[in-house]
């Protein structure tokens, strides 16, 4: 809430107002303010292969699990503007498996959500991109899949093939799949204790028995509920795989 | 369970801080109110303030986690690429948004926050730096009927940070690097 309160404040002084009510006021009266205000509350920043180590692990732990599947189902929850989601579309082409899943990839900001069905990045950010998916053990060029073209980078639309965009909320919305593997990334650092709580909760009802779960570099299940439905499958990493018997 | 305290310290430092905070944390016993820390490194993602400090100090010495308690008798050190808040719960939150004059972790960022849920039981030191990171945090701190030290820029590898603290907070104190740590200890319990 710390990080809420900080956003507010700076959103009541970029718009101009002069008290929080005055906020309230103007997107009460006002419907366009609400997405623009959105964007002040929910932070977006993302990378292609962030954190590569998180990328590697799945590729060389996990995906040896998910190739015993027949059919899969990958939930990137929290996807902001879909570099998380290319990520992994990309890696689990390279590994095979991309034929026989289907991505869900869902956030609450709907202007987010075009951009990541867009998959339009500036082109000055595809150096850090490329080394992060070198780093994360990638078979094959990221140029493969994109074009460039006038300082951005279009990435190809075969990649969204298996791929459902949607608006979803982590707090107020309800399981909708089954899924093997769930991706929230640097969501849940946004949310106190119970609505991680409840976040969690619709992970562990949405995964199938010992599917799995992965975190953002510095979350943990640990100070949840949740900690004894998972097991700590790649720790450092933030990969966990949902209990046999939970 | 350690009984969750309601005081704190924050440390914020830039250029020259690992040396300065040498000087300091050592020097804190095992028993002393948690103390978070923001040092700003070149953000490679490697975390290796909290392994730096280990082995030097009495209290333990940890990365912050997300949503891990605030627990007395630890040195909280913010993760690289992230900035460190406190929530009025005394638990810690990490958060990504965008960076504070330059700097993910930001000091003003943690030290407002701090301020918000310790208000008279934190004390915010500002060490040396070549940036003005700080200041606005340490004035939010004694506004809400905290304490402010201040490394004296002449102790100081870079001045700029204690010296831009000190134009913003006149109710400070300032101390040379090496009284600091004594300072600390004289209002704490
Ligand atoms: C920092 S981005 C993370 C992007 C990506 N997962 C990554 O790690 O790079 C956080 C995202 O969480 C979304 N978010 C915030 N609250 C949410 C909620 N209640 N339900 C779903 N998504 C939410 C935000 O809109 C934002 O897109």
């Amino acid at each position: 809430m710390a990080s809420i309160k900080r956003r507010l404040f700076q959103a009541r002084d970029h718009f101009g107002c002069r008290s929080i009510s005055m906020l309230q006021d103007m997107v009460l009266h006002d419907e366009t303010m609400l997405g623009a205000l959105m964007s002040y509350l929910t932070v977006q920043v993302s990378e292609l292969f962030r954190d590569p180590a998180y990328f590697r692990a799945i590729r060389e732990k996990v995906v040896p699990h998910l190739k015993t599947y027949p059919s899969l189902k990958v939930w990137i929850a929290g996807c902001s503007t879909g570099e998380e989601l290319y990520s992994f579309a990309i890696l689990f082409r390279e590994e095979g498996l991309e034929e026989r899943t289907l991505f869900y990839a869902t956030d609450i900001n709907q202007e987010s959500l075009r951009k990541a069905e867009a998959g339009v990045y500036d082109l000055d950010r595809m150096r850090l991109f490329t080394e992060n998916h070198r780093l994360s053990g990638g078979k094959t060029s990221l140029s493969d899949y994109y074009t460039a073209a006038y300082g951005a980078a279009t990435f190809d639309k075969s990649l969204r093939r298996h791929v459902v965009f949607s608006d979803h909320s982590l707090v107020t919305d309800a399981v909708f799949a089954e899924t093997q593997f769930v991706s929230c990334r640097n969501v849940l650092i946004y949310f106190n204790r119970d609505l991680q709580n409840r976040a969690v909760a619709l992970f562990a009802d949405s995964l199938s028995r010992k599917g799995f779960l992965g975190l953002g570099a510095k979350e943990t299940l640990r100070f949840t509920e949740h900690h004894d439905t998972f097991d700590e499958f790649a720790r450092e990493e933030r990969l966990y795989q949902k209990r046999e018997a939970a | 369970m350690s009984a969750r305290p309601r005081k704190a310290v924050v440390i914020g430092a830039s250029a020259g801080g690992v040396e300065a905070l040498s000087a300091v944390l050592p020097h804190l016993p095992p028993d002393h109110c948690p103390v978070l820390v923001v040092i700003h490194l070149p953000s490679n993602r490697q975390s290796v303030l909290a392994d730096l400090f280990r082995d030097k100090c009495r209290m333990k010495v940890v990365e912050a986690e997300d949503k891990a308690p605030i627990d007395a008798g630890t040195i909280y050190f913010a993760p690289p690429d992230y900035h460190l808040m406190v929530e009025t719960a005394f638990t810690v939150a990490l958060s990504n948004e965008a960076p504070v004059w330059f700097s993910r972790p930001s000091i003003d960022v943690l030290f407002e926050t701090a301020a918000d849920a310790y208000g008279p039981g934190l004390t915010g030191v500002i060490l040396t730096g070549a940036n003005e990171d700080g200041a606005a945090g340490l004035r939010a701190v004694l506004a809400q009927g905290g304490r402010g030290l201040i490394q004296s820029p002449e102790t100081a590898y870079a001045r700029l940070m204690p010296e831009t603290a000190l134009s913003f907070c006149s109710g400070a104190t300032v101390r040379p690097l090496e009284h600091l740590a004594a300072e600390l200890l004289k209002g704490a319990a």
